[in-house]
């Protein structure tokens, strides 16, 4: 590949106190790939993406984004990226509408109203726009976190365990669209704890552990680490999360996956 | 970022923060509802017992009132920005390509809107319980004057818990001394009768100039040193809390 990485990490360490959270952090992510960060709770993912996001410094080591160094050129970050972190970060007492359309304003958009009607029924938002968002239920509001973080279109999304407390129809929503913005050349960012997450929308994944990356790769190359495949013969049964989305009835969405 | 930008994004941030305040008024209304009472109370119950020379307990009473009023109204400026800074969404503004200072500055200028109208609520109160003032414009441009470098000063001192409670009681905490300040000083009764140490202590902190201050400019009478140390008090509480605020700050976002 000639095109240079999206994101660019060499040797990042940070210490909290005595305690090391990131040891020596390399990665690199390609331009327009959906790259997952996989770890335990604790394991240095949110504190990667918080010096990514130029929200915290790092102690040592080098860090870039979108070609921009995050330690000396933070601005030049920020007009890069976009961050939908570990809670919606929803403005509870504005509608829906409100909050897309103050995140537009920010961006100093044009028609920040227009991109707020836009990004509404696309994400399927449009009935709940004009109530507040404190009425909204989980998923809704994950859905306008992400939305909010689309206005603008910046180059680089980061999506810090962004299914983490949803129920599972709504992260099937989030999942689509990740997948969609992937088609769109978009380059995501993602973490999480869930290995079916990774699995199912990374095109690269690594693994850190301790503050540090322990594997990193394709599915297909991590999986060659394992021992190769034995082939068994085992009943297929349907998962829990098949038999839930059966009966409450997301049948649609079952065909997309 | 340019100065245009900072502008911008703060009265793009301002607005929100207001419709913050438009949408919870109970804030406004419990921020004047505790000195309001206070004013009844010592004017009705007290007021006959304490002997402030000439004039109406009210009128005596009233400065005092009123710096109770911005220490319990910027009790709600510390719990707009810890929302805010829990909520997470102080940190995707802060990880936005926008003028950062001004997530601060909309909400120190929300607190100062939101104080004026609990200080005309509970001023309206006062006028209906018999506070009368022959002061002209100018001298009310000085109250005023007064009340806002005073609000500026304890609203700087706001975001410090506001940027690091952990806990909404931590938030709410702080204020308190500030309310009960007031009473060991001129506002309630005359420093003159306390006993020793009290009365030094009442003679030297900043509620004393700034009350007999704001008392002189509305009975017109010449507001002399205190006119000086009341703003000097403000100006210095304002400088320190800006600093320890902006310190705060940076430490936070790193």
């Amino acid at each position: 590949m000639t095109t240079p990485p999206a994101i660019a990490i060499a040797g990042l360490t940070k210490s909290f106190g005595d305690q090391t959270v990131l040891g020596g952090v390399d990665l690199r992510v390609p331009a327009g790939s959906v790259f997952a960060l996989l770890g335990s709770n604790g394991a240095g993912k949110t504190t990667t993406v918080r010096i990514l996001c130029t929200l915290l410094r790092a102690d040592g080591g080098t860090a870039t984004v979108n070609g921009f160094d995050v330690a000396t050129q933070p601005a030049e970050v920020r007009g890069s990226i976009s961050l939908t972190g570990q809670f919606a970060a929803v403005d509870e007492l504005l509608t829906g509408r409100e909050n897309l359309v103050l995140v537009g304003q920010l961006r100093h958009l044009p028609e920040p109203g227009r991109t707020a009607d836009d990004l509404l029924a696309r994400f399927d938002l449009t009935e709940a726009a004009g109530r507040r968002v404190a009425t909204w239920s989980g998923g809704m509001r994950r859905r306008l976190d992400i939305a909010m973080s689309l206005i603008g279109e910046p180059p680089v999304l980061f999506l810090d365990e962004p299914t983490t407390g949803l129920d599972p129809q709504s992260r099937l929503e989030v999942w689509a669209t990740v997948r969609e913005l992937a088609g769109r050349g978009t380059t995501v960012l993602l973490t999480t704890q869930y290995l079916d997450e990774a699995e199912q929308l990374a095109d690269r994944i690594a693994v850190l552990h301790q503050g540090r990356v322990i594997a990193e790769g394709s599915l297909a190359e991590l999986r060659q680490l394992l021992p190769p495949a034995t082939v068994e013969y085992v009943e297929k049964q349907p998962s829990l999360e098949d038999v839930f989305l059966a009966i409450v009835g997301s049948g649609q969405q079952e065909t997309d996956r | 970022m340019t100065t245009t930008y900072v502008v911008r994004d703060t009265t793009t941030l301002l607005k929100r923060s207001l419709r913050h305040v438009l949408r919870s008024p109970d804030t406004i209304l419990t921020t004047a509802i505790t000195p309001i009472i206070m004013l009844l109370l010592f004017v009705y119950v007290f007021g006959s017992a304490i002997d402030v020379g000439n004039g109406r307990y009210v009128d005596y009473l009233l400065p005092g009132i009123l710096l109770i009023t911005i220490a319990s109204g910027i009790a709600y400026t510390a719990f707009r920005l810890f929302t805010d800074v829990s909520s997470g969404i102080f940190e995707r503004f802060q990880s936005m390509p926008i003028a950062r200072q001004s997530v601060l500055w909309a909400h120190v200028l929300t607190s100062v809107v939101a104080n004026l109208v609990s200080l005309v609520l509970v001023v309206l109160v006062a006028l209906a319980m018999g506070f009368r003032s022959g002061a002209g414009l100018l001298a009310w441009l000085g109250v005023a004057g007064i009340l806002v470098l005073f609000t500026l000063a304890l609203t700087w001192l706001a975001v410090i818990p506001g940027l690091t409670a952990t806990s909404l009681d931590g938030v709410s905490g702080f204020s308190y001394p500030l309310i009960f300040l007031p009473f060991i000083s001129s506002a309630f009764v005359p420093t003159s009768g306390m006993p020793g140490p009290l009365r030094w202590f009442a003679e030297h902190q900043p509620v004393t100039p700034i009350v007999n201050t704001l008392r002189s400019l509305y009975a017109e009478q010449p507001v002399g040193d205190d006119g000086v140390l009341a703003v000097a008090w403000c100006v210095g509480l304002l400088l320190v809390a800006y600093l320890v605020a902006m310190v705060t700050y940076q430490r936070k976002i790193g």
